[in-house]
């Protein structure tokens, strides 16, 4: 299971940011971005206290965590697989290369595995086009990769 | 200014003179590159109309895609009554397949910084906001580094160079929206809305930012700002072609030999791009189209490999300057499944505010789905161009203006491919996968199991000496295995 972050010290520290965002205007995306530095995710509770901390409505801020794709309202793996759907990389087959990792790991682009290890997505362009096609685990990038290579990078993790 | 000019890859680097030459993390590298003269003339000898006059005449024009000249932008905030007034940094490089800004960002922040404070001054605005995607992370780190050293300078702050003038600014991170790249989207991001377009006018000039007089200039068009100023607005005028001004930096990718990004004059031609700076297509194959302006613009085909380009000329050729993206397609490329690619992407990025965008990209991408699926009838090709001309007119921004164009210059430059997957239920080029089924010749196939060990899904059943078989429903079509055999044993559809 992916690790518990609603934790009473973690709610402590969205007070803390709460209170410095306070009176800063149009604040609101900069507060959702690192409220989920800290949970990993959005749930319903934090966007709660975020509404009320910021005196914005519950409507307006599930609009805005929707709105944007990078917002999250489940939680994620540990590993976040992404696979650049850039055209670059889209016309250099990103497409089977985002088949085999579904394939090996059981999830479908947008899912996380039940074991909370894994979460696979189709992402936008990263700007790596000269390492089309491109797939990055976390904070590690994987460029100029071939169908072949994908078992060997999942295994690694 | 030392430009690099290249005759031999005929290159020439405005926007990108220092990228990759300088230490971008140390302010006095910049420097010594004459960063921060133009700023210091523009502060202690010049007017701020003086300053919007001079980019006017240079006629440099947003590079964003858009084209709009820069100098008259900064006019029209800098008449607009009212004494707070701002300026915006576009860095939410959105365009799928398109890395100029992000290179700038990483390899020369100063530049924008200092073209930032300049328009600050020739606008009237002394507050400054970089809108940059969180997808860049490098390029934000790099960027905090550069605004911490320009403030201790004194380049940003309080009454920079002795002049009275106060400039600041901060960044503001995207959270994951094209529509965003849109200037009025754009500022409603910047405020934490739900990032919107709203109608024009009135323009950002007037009411933007907090309802006040805003400009929105993209990353490269500032780039090329200190260099204007120090060379005068002549240097620039004689370059490029007569209604487009000096260089445009494109980010060369797909099926080409060189992949990167390539800055040249305006008015050079696409076929020397591609051939002789990209070094032509790998592996021997054809040529068969380049796509522009990402998923607003068109594609281009041979025939029109020898036009020069400018932002009129590719308008002319069904296409758009757009941001920069250059994506080079070989002859196995499908142009049906490009215009449903580039489909898939503005229906999913599409606001939902305006209908015609919500439901006509939707409708396209349903249309051109049926169609690679083999499904699709001679009604569905007229509804397509139908459609795609009413998006084109009705769509409230530029996302849903523009978002046909892939489906229209497809369907012009490539109507057989349609017609092919219509009528004849057939893929020439292979990559519609619904229309492909790869088997093997049981005549020829001599059981060497090369293609078993090849195929990813593990689909292809025998032993060694015996006739192989593929599986189809578990095929992906990959083309491994047609690859891997010597006997031309797998029949390819």
């Amino acid at each position: 299971m992916p690790k518990e972050t609603m934790t009473a010290e973690n709610f402590q520290k969205l007070d803390k940011l709460i209170l410095q965002e306070k009176e800063t205007k149009g604040a609101l995306i900069q507060v959702l971005q690192k409220a989920q530095g800290i949970f990993g995710y959005l749930p319903i509770e934090v966007q709660q206290k975020i509404s009320k901390g910021l005196r914005i409505p519950m409507s307006e801020i599930y609009g805005v965590v929707t709105f944007y794709s990078q917002f999250n309202l489940e939680p994620k793996g540990d590993y976040m697989i992404s696979v650049c759907m850039g055209t670059a990389c889209y016309v250099r087959n990103a497409q089977p290369i985002l088949e085999k990792i579904s394939k090996i790991i059981g999830i479908k682009s947008g899912e996380t595995s039940p074991d909370g290890k894994f979460s696979l997505i189709a992402c936008r362009c990263i700007g790596a086009c000269g390492l089309a096609p491109v797939i990055t685990v976390n904070e590690d990038v994987y460029g100029r990769l071939a169908v072949e290579d994908i078992k060997g990078i999942i295994e690694k993790y | 200014m030392e430009n690099v000019k290249s005759q031999e890859n005929k290159q020439y680097r405005i926007a990108l003179r220092n990228s990759g030459l300088i230490d971008p993390g140390d302010i006095s590298d910049y420097i010594a590159f004459r960063g921060y003269e133009a700023l210091g003339k523009v502060l202690t000898e010049m007017e701020p109309a003086e300053v919007a006059k001079m980019v006017k005449e240079s006629g440099l024009r947003g590079r964003g895609g858009g084209g709009f000249p820069t100098g008259l932008k900064w006019e029209f905030t800098l008449k607009a009554p009212g004494d707070e007034k701002y300026l915006i940094c576009n860095a939410d490089e959105g365009d799928p397949g398109a890395f100029m800004d992000r290179s700038i960002l990483e390899g020369d922040p100063h530049s924008l910084l200092e073209a930032m404070v300049i328009g600050g001054y020739a606008t009237g605005a002394n507050n400054g906001v970089i809108y940059i995607r969180a997808e860049y992370p490098l390029a934000i780190k790099r960027l905090q580094v550069a605004i911490d050293q320009a403030r201790e300078m004194g380049f940003l702050g309080k009454d920079i160079f002795g002049s009275g003038f106060d400039f600041d600014l901060y960044l503001k991170l995207g959270a994951g929206a094209f529509v965003c790249g849109e200037e009025t989207s754009l500022i409603q991001s910047v405020e934490g809305k739900r990032g919107e377009p709203t109608k024009k006018p009135p323009f950002p000039s007037e009411s933007g930012y907090m309802g006040k007089p805003t400009t929105v200039n993209n990353v490269e068009t500032f780039a090329a700002v200190p260099p204007i100023i120090l060379n005068g607005p002549e240097w620039f005028q004689g370059i490029g072609t007569e209604t487009s001004k000096g260089t445009k930096v494109f980010a060369l990718a797909g099926d080409i030999n060189n992949v990167g990004l390539v800055e040249v004059t305006m008015g050079t031609t696409l076929r020397e791009i591609i051939f002789d700076i990209g070094g032509g297509i790998p592996g021997g194959a054809k040529f068969k189209a380049v796509q522009t302006g990402g998923p607003s613009g068109g594609v281009i085909t041979e025939l029109d490999l020898d036009t020069p380009i400018d932002y009129e000329s590719l308008k002319n050729i069904g296409s758009m300057m757009g941001s920069g993206g250059m994506i080079v397609m070989d002859d196995s490329t499908c142009m049906v499944n490009i215009a449903k690619f580039f489909l898939e992407f503005t229906q999913d990025e599409s606001c939902g505010k305006c209908t015609s965008c919500r439901v006509g990209t939707m409708r396209m991408y349903e249309i051109l789905e049926k169609i690679t699926n083999g499904e699709g009838t001679e009604q569905d090709l007229i509804n397509l161009n139908d459609l795609a001309r009413s998006v084109k007119d009705t769509a409230l921004c530029g996302l849903g203006q523009t978002a046909p164009n892939p489906v229209l210059s497809t369907m012009n430059y490539y109507k057989h491919e349609y017609e092919d997957h219509v009528y004849n239920k057939k893929c020439t080029a292979g990559s519609c996968k619904a229309l492909l089924s790869y088997s093997i010749d049981p005549e020829k196939c001599i059981g060497c199991t090369a293609c078993l060990k090849v195929c990813p899904t593990n689909c292809i059943d025998g032993k060694a000496k015996e006739v192989h078989v593929i599986r189809e429903d578990e095929c992906i079509a990959c083309n491994a295995c047609f690859e891997a055999c010597k006997f031309d044993a797998v029949i390819k559809p």
